[in-house]
């Protein structure tokens, strides 16, 4: 430091910060905030949903309620550890809520020793307090009733079930938008195709005389230079065919391996060596440096949706101020500002990275100030927006992402026209997991019809029992497709039975979904998930209403 | 008072019920040596022993696992103690804990909990166990973050297989390991049956070595905050000694991560580097991995599953590697990872490595520890030169290093010899016949 102040003091870390420090490197303090003010409502304290709870009150979600009327069975303290010999006959809701509550002493918890329709029939608003609630084991009524009460409060609702071997977790969201996406490879943004102004001015600014100042140049300004270069020539136009318009920049493969050949012979013109870090990494960075400024499809999809122009929260009015910004742009989205990492000098990393900052806080600030004039013209002063948030806006502007829903009620009252196109074309060799879905949906009107779960008792005279509930409703949904009898077979042996490690493993899922939810960060789960623990695979589907 | 560990308490069958249904019930899809009876759950409850290797994130949610599908017989073994950043996932652990064995605090909590269950601890390393100790478990679960201590007992457990004349393998002595392994939202959890499907060593290349920046980024061009860390972690520190002198750097130390912090920052503000944090700086200099309950409790379980299908035959178990994600959704993807034809750890072949002429002994250990295949830590050799076993190098035995520049002819490795390497990453020694190029014409 040049100063002769103090050095800076090191924040005092809290003993919460210091709990949580491994998750927060995942989703950040802000997230952890949201987290915190969640409440969770949990109806009934199965294996599965105790597991579900575990994996929200250890990150510190903010509160839960269990809603269970069932008292503790034997049954329940086997398979249950969040039950102990203690609880033989007490209430689950309450025995799960006292157990639940040592893992994390930041979380309440409330027990309503009650059943979900009963509370709805006095309260039918009841769950609307709820950032999220999560049902396990639902009757095939409750589940309808539930999904259309949460469906029209805009609350997300799981309907998460384990039987034997076979899990299943639905979601149900009206609509889920998502900024911090975290995607796995995030695509770079360094504008090589449409360098911005100041890009090109630094560009201009210097110079590649002798192989001492080259080797400490980044990559990003040796390709840059090459490139321009390379299309002054021309040398874009050789093989380009006559129907399609000339590509300046070389984006396809067989493009790249000729600018490759180009970019070495430029290298090695400006003093480098094959061996040279640089050399090296600017050829490497030309499959991933080089790509089209262009706005993702999915990105495109959300910004032409209706809401951008009637912007009713925080992410719809930023979608609209982006999508001004992007025609006043000619379709470019704000610049991310990041550059990854490359041999260079530090001060000319700095400065070129700075010149990709500077850049993307100008394009931010340009937004925030749309955003707030789109919050005056559509009445909603009321909410407020900071520089950082758009800032955030920007950078992740790129992997924006929407989901939406589709009800509960409604796909238990229709038939699934595409896992059953899916399994009529693959009778042979059938998805295990989509039969099992489709035996699922049996196995809840199974339960609704006879109050017990196929092959609680005798499985021999439930396989026959079973089988016509589920040609019945094979009957209704006018298909071709036929239940196989070994899956058939394997639902009745299992007589509704929780195997814990099962019901952990869709625990620990379904639980990461609900963060995902709550924080607004990872993209979760659209909408259907099947896990087949025989085989120790899993199938996700997104169930929707036919067009 | 609800009873205790240990107590001869009866339990009702009903208890189990929901477990007992799978037991008690033939199904498709179940192993063709299953046979399903009323005696078959208080048979596996009672008979199977399974070792939990790793009392931490995985091994809390194994041992909860395993005692609720009605294991009895549980061991954990784990040197560690609980630290608070611990808590946020090993559930089974308290604030008040801390300080504490993790394998004794676990055992004690699931004994307490769930009756009937008789958890054994061992709060010890795992090398301090011999051979006979792993040999007495039917099942090794093993929930590690160390690639060194899996490796270990990967090796631990394929030196355990013993063969016929024939060359067939005793199956009795086959002892299968199921590994997990978790990083932020991803996961693995695999089925391991030594010499039949592949070990740990088999999949080496799964574990890419660790990348470190390069030193002279670190000491001459810093462009990221973590270069600054880094300079101030390996150069400064020992330079400036900030505490006593040659005290080395603990990351738990608040103080040390402070003044670390501290001389980051200073150093980051020289070059116009921003981004350095007090959560980056004790991320770079213990090198945390990011670690969330959710995939802790999901790679568990599917271990779980594993061990319950291996040890019941309710189901075939998996064939034999599963990846799991769930940063987009939730992804998965079994499939069948291929044994290595001539694994050093669980095939009995003896390895040959080739090498010029004039190959020197640095150069062999160099390779042995760069090589992807090997991936070794402080490798000793020795050999059986003129009859007599002559060590040509241990890192322990100073005299030893005058060896490492000389060629191995000179070390009297002729063509074809033997050499005996051992390392931390492995109990038994490895055996590795050492030919030269061209050495066929000049015999
Ligand atoms: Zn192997």
């Amino acid at each position: 430091m040049t100063s002769a102040s103090p050095s800076p003091k090191s924040p005092e870390v809290s003993e919460k910060s210091k709990k949580y420090d491994r998750q927060l490197r995942l989703w950040g303090d802000h997230g952890q905030n949201k987290l915190e003010r969640s409440q969770v409502c949990l109806i009934n304290a199965n294996a599965t949903g105790t597991e579900i709870l575990k994996s929200l009150v250890l990150p510190g979600c903010g509160s839960f309620v269990i809603v269970d009327g069932h008292r503790v069975t034997q049954e329940d303290i086997g398979n249950n550890f969040f039950l102990d010999v203690d609880s033989l006959n007490k209430s689950r809701a309450e025995c799960a809520v006292r157990l639940l509550l040592e893992l994390n002493a930041d979380v309440a918890g409330e027990a309503i020793a009650d059943h979900p329709d009963s509370l709805l029939n006095t309260d039918p608003k009841f769950f609307n307090r709820f950032t999220v609630v999560i049902g396990c084991h639902l009757g095939e009524r409750v589940l309808a009733t539930l999904s259309k009460v949460l469906w029209e409060s805009g609350i997300p609702f799981l309907h998460v079930q384990t039987t034997g071997m076979i899990g299943w977790i639905r979601i149900q969201q009206n609509e889920h938008t998502i900024i911090e996406s975290h995607p796995d490879n995030p695509k770079s943004d360094l504008r090589l195709d449409v360098p911005f102004p100041e890009l090109v001015s630094h560009m201009d600014s210097i110079q590649l005389e002798n192989r001492e100042d080259t080797v400490k140049t980044p990559w990003l300004v040796l390709l840059y230079k090459a490139l321009k270069s390379y299309i002054s020539q021309g040398r874009q136009n050789e093989n380009v065919s006559d129907c399609s318009p000339p590509e300046r920049y070389p984006f396809s493969g067989k493009q790249k391996t000729e600018f490759k050949n180009y970019l070495r012979e430029f290298l090695r013109s400006v003093g480098l060596e094959d061996m040279d870090d640089s050399f090296e990494e600017a050829l490497k960075a030309v499959n991933t440096a080089i790509l089209r400024t262009t706005v993702p499809d999915e990105v495109k999809a959300i910004l032409e949706d209706a809401k951008t122009s009637k912007p009713e929260n925080k992410f719809w009015i930023l979608c609209a101020a982006l999508k001004e910004f992007i025609n006043d742009r000619d379709g470019q989205l704000p610049l991310r500002g990041v550059l990854p990492d490359m041999t260079a000098d530090s001060e000319k990393y700095i400065k070129l990275q700075n010149v990709y900052r500077d850049k993307a806080t100008k394009d931010a600030n340009e937004i925030f100030d749309k955003a707030c004039q789109i919050m005056k013209q559509s009445g909603k002063q009321g909410l407020s927006i900071t520089v950082e948030e758009v800032r955030l806006f920007c950078k992740e502007s790129h992997n924006l992402r929407l989901i939406r829903g589709y009800p509960i009620h409604e796909e238990l009252a229709s038939s699934p026209n595409s896992v059953l196109v899916d399994l009529a074309q693959n009778m042979e060799e059938c998805d295990q997991e989509l039969m099992f879905y489709i035996i699922l949906r049996a196995h809840l009107r199974f339960h609704n019809e006879y109050s017990t779960y196929p092959g609680s008792d005798d499985s021999e005279t439930d396989i026959s029992r079973f089988k016509t509930t589920m040609m019945k409703m094979l009957n209704e949904w006018n298909t071709s497709v036929v239940a196989r009898e070994d899956c058939i077979h394997e639902i009745c042996r299992y007589g509704g039975a929780e195997i814990p490690s099962v019901a952990a493993f869709v625990g620990g899922t379904a639980a990461q979904e609900v963060i995902k939810i709550v924080t607004n960060q990872y993209v979760p789960l659209d909408n259907t998930f099947i896990y087949n623990a025989i085989t120790s695979t899993t199938r996700s589907l997104k169930l929707a209403a036919d067009l | 008072m609800g009873s205790k560990a240990g107590d001869s308490v009866d339990i009702p069958p009903e208890r189990h019920a929901h477990v007992r249904k799978l037991l008690e019930r033939p199904g498709p899809f179940t192993h063709p040596e299953f046979e399903p009876s009323k005696e078959a759950f208080d048979g596996f409850s009672s008979i199977v022993r399974v070792l939990i290797v790793g009392a931490g994130g995985l091994g809390c949610e194994l041992l909860k696992n395993l005692s609720l599908l009605g294991v009895k017989q549980l061991h954990v073994i784990d040197m560690d103690t609980i630290d608070i950043s611990n808590l946020n996932r090993q559930f089974l652990f308290r604030m008040t804990d801390v300080g504490s064995s993790k394998s004794e605090t676990a055992s004690k909590f699931i004994n307490g909990r769930v009756q009937g269950a008789q958890v054994v601890a061992h709060h010890c390393k795992i090398q301090d166990k011999d051979s006979e100790f792993y040999r007495s478990f039917h099942v090794i679960v093993c929930g590690l973050d160390s690639i060194v201590a899996r490796r270990w007992l990967n090796s631990m457990v394929c030196s355990l297989v013993e063969y016929n004349e024939d060359g067939s393998v005793k199956e009795e002595t086959l002892i299968p390991i199921i590994d997990g392994g978790t990083e932020g939202f991803k996961g693995n959890a695999r089925v391991i049956m030594p010499t039949m499907s592949p070990c740990i060593e088999c999949t080496l290349d799964l574990y890419p070595p660790q990348v470190n920046f390069p030193l002279c980024t670190i000491a001459n061009t810093p462009r990221l905050p973590e270069h600054c860390i880094e300079y101030v972690r390996i150069l400064q520190w020992p330079k400036d000694n900030p505490f006593e002198t040659e005290t080395a750097i603990d990351g738990d130390d608040p103080n040390h991560i402070n003044w670390i912090y501290e001389k980051s920052l200073e150093r980051a503000s020289q070059f116009g580097i921003t981004g350095v944090t007090y959560r980056l700086t004790q991320g770079v200099v213990k090198r945390i991995i990011p670690a969330v309950a959710s995939t802790n409790a999901v790679i568990a379980a599917a271990c779980a599953t594993e061990v319950f299908k291996l040890a019941t035959s309710c189901s075939i178990p998996m064939d034999n590697y599963m990846v799991f994600s769930d940063v987009e959704g939730i992804y998965t993807y079994t499939y069948k990872a291929e044994k290595k034809e001539n694994c050093i750890a669980c095939s009995r072949s003896v390895t040959t490595l080739e090498f010029p002429l004039e190959v020197t002994l640095q150069r062999v250990i160099d390779y042995l520890k760069e090589d992807p295949d090997y991936q070794m830590k402080s490798p000793g050799v020795t050999a059986i030169v003129n009859g007599r076993n002559k060590t040509l190098f241990t890192h322990v035995i100073e005299q030893t290093k005058a060896n490492l520049s000389k060629k191995m002819t000179e070390l009297g490795i002729i063509n074809n010899e033997v050499i005996t390497v051992a390392d931390e990453t492995t109990p038994v020694a490895r055996d590795f016949k050492i030919t030269y190029k061209d050495a066929g014409m000049e015999s």
